[in-house]
């Protein structure tokens, strides 16, 4: 008899609400629309954050690399309980977050990664993702962890997160921090907001395509390239003994 | 006392900069080089106000002549808090028109970004009062929200105009590419939407986020000479004809009336009175707006605008860059950035550049005479400048 192995190594996902999507005014006067996507959607996120990958600042390789691995396992039905909000201006992507559900009572916060940077575009992200959990699924507490300084700050520190550190977090087996229901509730209006229901116009636009990433994180390129060209930075004057070599005064 | 000339500038990008204080400093130094192409620099002036305490480098001016290959050049760091950048200049000018030295160098640099945003503001915060203001918790951002309170009491300034300033400067940043924050801003999004107060979140009422200005790193550098050598550089003629420099209590509490900035005032009358020139003269200005409300406010005393009418300026789009007096075509300490020893480097940076007609998208047009205010502590030590150019 033959066995259909697909249907063992896919595992089944519990029933878990919508989430119902929002839209707020950024500093720049765009309006930022946060709604879920299914699998089908799932490709047109891959290409735009396979070149984050190559990105070392700020841990937006690390970070890259793994939503991209998330996004897949997600498209390809290799985890379970998962779901993927995205963020967008216009319809261009702007941030996605995603998560999944341990159990009824506790989520699992996967990834924040921001396309653009500025106008708290990750911050809004990671709020939204927060509300998923608590306001509409009910959830009592989501677990939590950093893979940079400035995800620490944004979430371990303005949020005030609980420590959870006797449970590993899915994320490289690293101590949890907790949002609780209770810290959920003191960030309300401050750090969580948001409208309802978006804009037929902005919904519209941003259903109608995920637009790319137009100003992605980049790889720095070095200020100081011209002038280390020039001269050694450990101090010695290579560049007034080629000045001299050249019989420039 | 010689005429003294502005014959190189270069300037690095004011951003968070990964880079030894030290390499900071060279890079804007080696450009201005290059742009005058001179490798023949007699004095060294570097200014700094954190290189001991936030990036364990002392002796500054000492490393820099070294790695830029210019020993045995006289080389002194000058700290001044953040008016440190004109003070260099303000050094580096004298040294020249004294006929000590032909050429002279005016560095200003910083790494701020290397410590957190709680331990710059409290490194800030180490220039005011010891006992009568650190001691009690005050901090840069608290005296000008205290200030700003008041100004806004007595004349009748609103959070709409603050946010004018900043939406003006953000915009000019966007054409700054050396800028810190080139991020264009609305009022409707800090200031109208239901939204705006998670945006534009208060750091020290009145002031809110968007009222201040950046920690940032970065440097630039002027190269002063006498007419002589000026002469012989393919550039055009900046002329540095005015500086003033003035005082006033190291304590805000201890003015007989604390929204007056005298030193600005004083400083600004100066430096306009030895260039032989009145503010209605200046086509371009750089102010040290490391908070809104003190473009406003400098602009009154500077004299560009009746005192208390600074915001109305302002309203009718004066200070804009297609306006009568552009203020902060570089953005400002704003969006421009405010590594606090180099901010005054830069400001002269950015007139120079402009009265040079090579600014670019933020070019003022017919600029001919320039003027800069670095403010230091809050007010207590003001250094302004007034270029002139000469066809």
């Amino acid at each position: 008899m033959a066995v259909d192995v697909e249907k063992i190594l896919r595992p089944v996902d519990n029933d878990f609400p919508p989430f119902p999507p929002k839209y707020m005014t950024l500093s720049n006067g765009d309006d930022l629309v946060i709604r879920q996507i299914g699998r089908e959607e799932v490709p047109d996120v891959l290409k735009y954050v396979e070149p984050l990958l190559h990105v070392e600042r700020d841990f937006y390789d690390i970070v890259a690399a793994r939503v991209y691995s998330e996004l897949l396992a997600y498209y390809r039905y290799r985890i379970q309980d998962e779901y993927v909000l995205v963020a967008q201006v216009n319809g261009e992507l702007v941030a996605v977050v995603n998560g999944r559900f341990v159990n009824k009572d506790v989520g699992m916060s996967l990834h924040t990664l921001g396309l653009r940077r500025g106008l708290r575009i990750g911050a809004h992200a990671f709020a939204t993702k927060m509300e998923y959990h608590i306001d509409v699924c009910g959830q009592k507490e989501v677990l939590i962890v950093a893979e940079s300084p400035i995800g620490f700050r944004r979430w371990m520190i303005e949020y005030k997160l609980e420590k959870r550190f006797e449970v590993p977090h899915e994320l490289g087996g690293c101590p949890s921090w907790a949002l609780t229901k209770d810290l959920f509730d003191r960030a309300r209006g401050t750090l969580v907001i948001g409208r309802r229901p978006v804009p037929e116009k902005a919904m519209q636009k941003a259903m109608e395509a995920i637009l790319p990433p137009t100003d992605p994180p980049r790889k720095p390129i070095h200020p100081m390239a011209a002038a280390r060209a020039l001269y050694d930075q450990t101090g010695t004057a290579v560049m007034a003994q080629g000045w001299a070599l050249e019989g420039r005064k | 006392m010689r005429d003294v000339y502005v014959i190189g500038i270069g300037i690095t990008s004011f951003t968070r900069l990964e880079y030894p204080l030290t390499e900071i400093a060279c890079y804007p130094a080696m450009l201005a080089m290059k742009d005058c192409g001179l490798r023949t620099i007699e004095q060294v002036y570097v200014a700094n106000m954190g290189g001991c305490r936030l990036n364990h480098q002392a002796g500054l001016a000492s490393a820099v002549v070294d790695n830029l290959g210019l020993c045995p050049a006289g080389a002194e760091t000058i700290e001044n808090g953040p008016a440190s950048g004109a003070s260099a200049v303000k050094q580096a000018f004298l040294g020249v028109a004294s006929g000590m030295y032909d050429v002279a160098m005016a560095i200003g640099a910083e790494r701020m970004r290397e410590v957190n945003n709680l331990e710059a503001t409290e490194f800030v915060a180490t220039l005011t009062h010891p006992m009568a203001e650190f001691l009690y918790g005050v901090t840069l951002p608290s005296l000008a929200g205290m200030f700003t309170r008041l100004y806004m009491d007595k004349y009748g300034v609103t959070s709409r105009h603050l946010a004018m300033v900043a939406k003006k400067n953000h915009d000019n940043a966007l054409l700054n590419e050396f800028a810190h924050v080139r991020e264009p801003i609305t009022i409707e999004g800090i200031l109208d939407s239901p939204e705006a107060s998670t945006n534009n979140p208060f750091v020290a009422d009145p002031l809110r986020y968007y009222d201040c200005c950046p920690v940032s790193d970065g440097g630039a550098c002027l190269i002063l000479a006498s007419k002589e050598v000026a002469q012989k550089v393919k550039r055009p003629k900046v002329r540095l004809a005015g500086i003033g420099q003035a005082t006033d209590t190291q304590a805000v509490m201890e003015r007989e009336e604390p929204t007056d900035l005298l030193a600005v005032r004083r400083a600004a009358a100066k430096s306009m009175e030895m260039a032989g020139v009145k503010p209605k003269d200046v086509n371009v200005a750089e102010l040290h707006d490391a908070f809104t409300i003190l473009e406003i406010v400098e602009s009154e005393e500077c004299g560009f605008f009746k005192k208390g009418e600074g915001h109305k300026a302002l309203e009718q789009g004066l200070t804009t860059l297609k306006g009568k007096l552009p203020i902060n075509p570089s953005g400002g300490l704003k969006a421009k950035g405010h590594p606090v020893g180099a901010t005054g480097v830069g400001q002269a940076h950015e007139i120079v550049h402009q009265l040079r007609g090579e600014a670019g998208k933020r070019q003022v047009a017919g600029a001919k005479v320039g003027f800069t205010c670095n403010f230091g502590g809050f007010g207590n030590n003001v250094v302004c400048m007034t270029f002139i150019r000469e066809d």
